[in-house]
């Protein structure tokens, strides 16, 4: 862009429609930003659950809902079953709130491994509690979600190394937009703590 | 501005390019050498600016901007903001806080030692220091949206204000005059896409009671009010170890901000920090009197520094929410302005530099328009004047959350002379920097100076004579060694192995102990670790005494990659909960924070050093 003052940027913003409807949107910012946040982060992607049915996961998983979201793999011998038997624990805590306005969400890093038979098998096997979805879809797409949803590192090396995934789980309140993350190795108060934060109900410090 | 929209266009298609070519480069495996050799890396580091391989190579060459590695490694998913025409608007100072007129003039219920529940306030510990430390002066801010401009050539931004301005308002105290802040939360329903409207502000290196700190987990929602109070008093003065209130513990820069738990980038990113400035009769903000620095506010001038990202399409802040690294931006603010410039008369400044963050390590020169060195003095440390000046010729490395004071003589140049503060350090992703310094004319130039034909005089002392300020306070034995390994976990940051949790007190501090804590770097990540309420002093880092501008008191300290740093405390006065963590806010939000604290008791946990050590 050519160097222009102030005064004549200022002008051309007023003048011309495109620059106008930028400052008309940012009025209307706190419309428009949760479809920003939509559109960045919540790809609608089709994906199965371990039922076997199909859903949305925008529209069926995310929207107006509060969620926990971690990613997993039916064989990982890592530190999925630590996470995954922690967040059986949160569950058991959050009680029958969980799959009424809460909800859980463990998708597969091994797409092409994991069927819906396979991840059904495998929270069977960890005692999982309705209104957890263990996931699966096409693996592009999943890939998608990794990255989107922020479970991928910046350094090339270590993101390629499945083993050493990215134990974060993430929670959130799509309509407040607010989003966080915690540690799945964390202790499983700790865990229900902060997902109950995103309860707008709930202000209140933390026990300690 | 249409034209300016197609050549958007037109420029996100060859950063596309660039970053797809960048892919295939890595792809290949091509290390540096590799890259040097087919010609598509300087010798510096960068990629050669040609389109389609340097993001950065048509837009900004020459720009200021010119710093290598952007999108290289980490920026992911992370946009390239829209172009915004360097130094077109004046830095602003932020406000000085203004007092309410007594106790009575506040807003709601009078202040009192026990939390106010029923009236609304947040608080849920009585005050330790109310009536033996009684407030002076009373204050109320309330935290806020507000309009701000950011740039002229980018839209009007909602960010989150202390009484409406980013930075907010600079709070000016004097030893000995305690303050009773009154923090309101008004912020809005809305969050625009990011932070939450629950906070706990952090005053950064107040030697302050628990309840008043800002600790994580203090935090109060929309509505609420929470009463801080800021003995502004000398560290020691209930202390079993003599000297008490030794002047030579004073602070001088302190900055406040938000510190919600899990929340804190995204809270501070959205604009809720701002200064707070100690003076006493020494460092007293007039350059007639005690150690004559330039005077306070015409002279003596603060600057928070700050990196962000805006969306290309919408011009609006953007913070990345899938990012657990370190968010690197590319506009760089001052003051809360993108690259502003700011006039100067031709004598001796005296500049507070902070790093507000989030994540990025600075190394700030000043260059003269020829791109040489501007050499200047660092006299303050952490907000804590040095024992004496340092001349420096490189520049002054800043972490997020460091302060750097230090004094800049413009009276050799002829008005109309323009110099830029520079940050030379390259830095590719939220691990850190890589240490290149690169060329003068490649920084990221975030401020331009402008020196004005005003008349001027300078009373203020000339560092080149050598001046004494503080002496940095002897040590005595200590009484435990604590040792903590900061490292990363499946993408979770962890200290000792642990992660944060508001109720979890990983070890507790016995009132009165002198303490060594050895901090230990984990691989291929650097750290800024920040440790609250008592300063420390570097004893070594890596076996060495530290440098010259590290040689003072201390409330963050940089842990480079597998660095052993060693550091001396005392803990003194108050009790109750404290953190530690790293200010890189983005590893701070992900559990890289641990609580201890401080009683009449103590315990020995984290003092099994053997077992931490490799």
């Amino acid at each position: 862009m050519a160097r222009m003052n102030r005064r004549s940027m200022l002008g051309a913003l007023a003048a011309a429609p495109l620059a106008g409807g930028l400052v008309a949107r940012a009025s209307g910012l706190d419309d428009r930003s949760r479809d920003v946040t939509r559109r960045r982060y919540f790809p609608n992607v089709e994906l199965t659950t371990h039922e076997g049915k199909k859903v949305r996961f925008y529209d069926d998983l995310i929207k107006d809902k509060i969620v926990v979201i971690n990613f997993m793999y039916a064989d990982c011998e890592g530190i999925c079953p630590t996470i995954t038997t922690n967040l059986v624990k949160a569950q058991k805590i959050l009680g029958n709130r969980i799959g009424r306005d809460i909800f859980m969400y463990s998708l597969t890093l091994s797409p092409e491994k994991d069927t819906p038979a396979a991840l059904k098998h495998y929270a069977k096997m960890h005692g999982v509690k309705p209104g957890w979805l263990f996931l699966t879809g096409k693996p592009d797409e999943i890939e998608g979600l990794r990255r989107s949803l922020g479970f991928s590192t910046g350094n090339l090396k270590l993101d390629k190394d499945k083993a050493n995934h990215i134990g974060m789980v993430k929670y959130g309140n799509e309509r407040r937009e607010w989003w966080g993350m915690v540690p799945g190795k964390a202790k499983p108060t700790w865990i229900a703590e902060s997902i109950l934060w995103m309860d707008e109900t709930n202000q209140k410090p933390p026990r300690g | 501005m249409a034209n300016i929209s197609k050549r958007n266009r037109k420029r996100e298609k060859e950063i596309l390019d660039a970053s797809k070519n960048r892919r295939e480069l890595i792809a290949a495996q091509l290390s540096r050498r590799d890259l040097m050799k087919l010609g598509l890396l300087t010798s510096a580091g960068f990629l050669i600016p040609k389109n389609g391989l340097s993001a950065r190579a048509p837009q900004f060459g020459g720009g200021g901007f010119g710093g290598g590695c952007f999108g290289f490694y980490g920026r992911g998913g992370t946009p390239v903001s829209p172009p915004t025409t360097a130094y077109v608007e004046a830095m602003p100072i932020p406000p000085i806080a203004q007092p309410v007129a007594n106790a009575d003039a506040l807003t709601g219920p009078l202040p009192q030692a026990a939390p106010n529940t029923a009236a609304g306030e947040g608080r849920t510990r009585t005050h330790q220091a109310f009536t033996t430390l009684p407030p002076q002066k009373y204050y109320e801010v309330h935290q806020r949206e507000a309009d701000i401009i950011v740039h002229p050539e980018l839209p009007v931004q909602k960010l989150w204000t202390f009484n409406g301005t980013v930075p907010g308002q600079t709070y000016v105290s004097q030893y000995g005059q305690p303050n009773l802040v009154r923090n309101f939360n008004d912020l809005p329903a809305n969050n625009g896409g990011f932070g939450i409207q629950s906070v706990s502000t952090h005053l950064h290196n107040g030697h302050t009671p628990s309840e008043s700190d800002g600790f994580p987990c203090d935090f109060f929602g929309q509505t609420k009010w929470y009463d801080q109070h800021y003995p502004n008093v000398l560290a020691g003065f209930a202390s079993t170890h003599p000297p008490n209130c030794d002047i030579n513990e004073s602070m001088s820069t302190l900055w406040y901000h938000d510190h919600r738990v899990d929340f804190t980038a995204q809270n501070v990113y959205k604009g809720l920090a701002g200064f707070y400035l100690l003076f006493n009769q020494f460092d007293t903000g007039n350059e007639t009197t005690g150690f004559r620095l330039p005077t306070f506010p015409d002279f003596d001038v603060p600057m928070m520094f700050n990196d962000k990202n805006f969306d290309p399409d919408t011009g609006l802040l953007f913070f990345d929410l899938a990012n657990r690294d370190g968010i690197l931006g590319d506009k760089f603010l001052v003051n809360g302005k993108i690259q502003p410039f700011f006039n100067v008369k031709r004598r001796r400044y005296r500049f507070r530099w902070l790093n507000g963050g989030p994540s990025r390590f600075y190394q700030f020169y000043v260059t003269k328009q020829d791109n040489t060195n501007h050499p200047f003095y660092v006299i303050a440390n952490d907000g804590n004047l040095l024992p004496n000046p340092v001349l420096t010729s490189n520049g002054v490395r800043i972490a997020v959350a460091e302060r750097m004071d230090v004094i800049v003589d413009f009276s050799s140049f002829a008005p109309g002379t323009k110099l830029y503060i520079n940050n030379r350090l390259e830095q590719c992703d939220g691990a850190g920097p890589t240490d290149n310094i690169v060329a003068a004319n490649q920084g990221n130039k975030v401020l331009e100076f402008r020196v004005t034909s005003d008349a001027v005089s300078d009373g203020s002392v000339n560092p080149a004579t050598n001046p004494s300020f503080y002496a940095v306070p002897a040590r005595e034995p200590e009484d435990i060694t604590r040792c903590f390994k900061f490292d990363r976990q499946n993408g979770q940051w962890v200290i000792n192995d642990k992660f944060f949790a508001c109720d979890d007190v990983r070890f507790k501090v016995k009132r009165n102990n002198a303490e060594i804590w050895k901090l230990e770097g984990g691989f291929n990540w650097q750290h800024p670790v920040h440790i609250h309420f008592e300063e420390h002093q570097i004893v070594k880092r890596n076996g060495q005494t530290p440098t010259l501008i590290e040689r003072g008191r201390k409330d963050v300290t940089r842990l480079g990659e597998n660095d052993d740093v060693e550091l001396f405390f005392r803990f003194r006065d108050f009790v109750g909960r404290y953190p530690m963590h790293c200010h890189n806010t983005v590893h701070e939000d992900h559990a890289m924070m641990l609580r201890f604290d401080i009683d009449d008791v103590g315990n020995t946990n984290e003092s099994d050093c053997d077992g931490h050590h490799h």
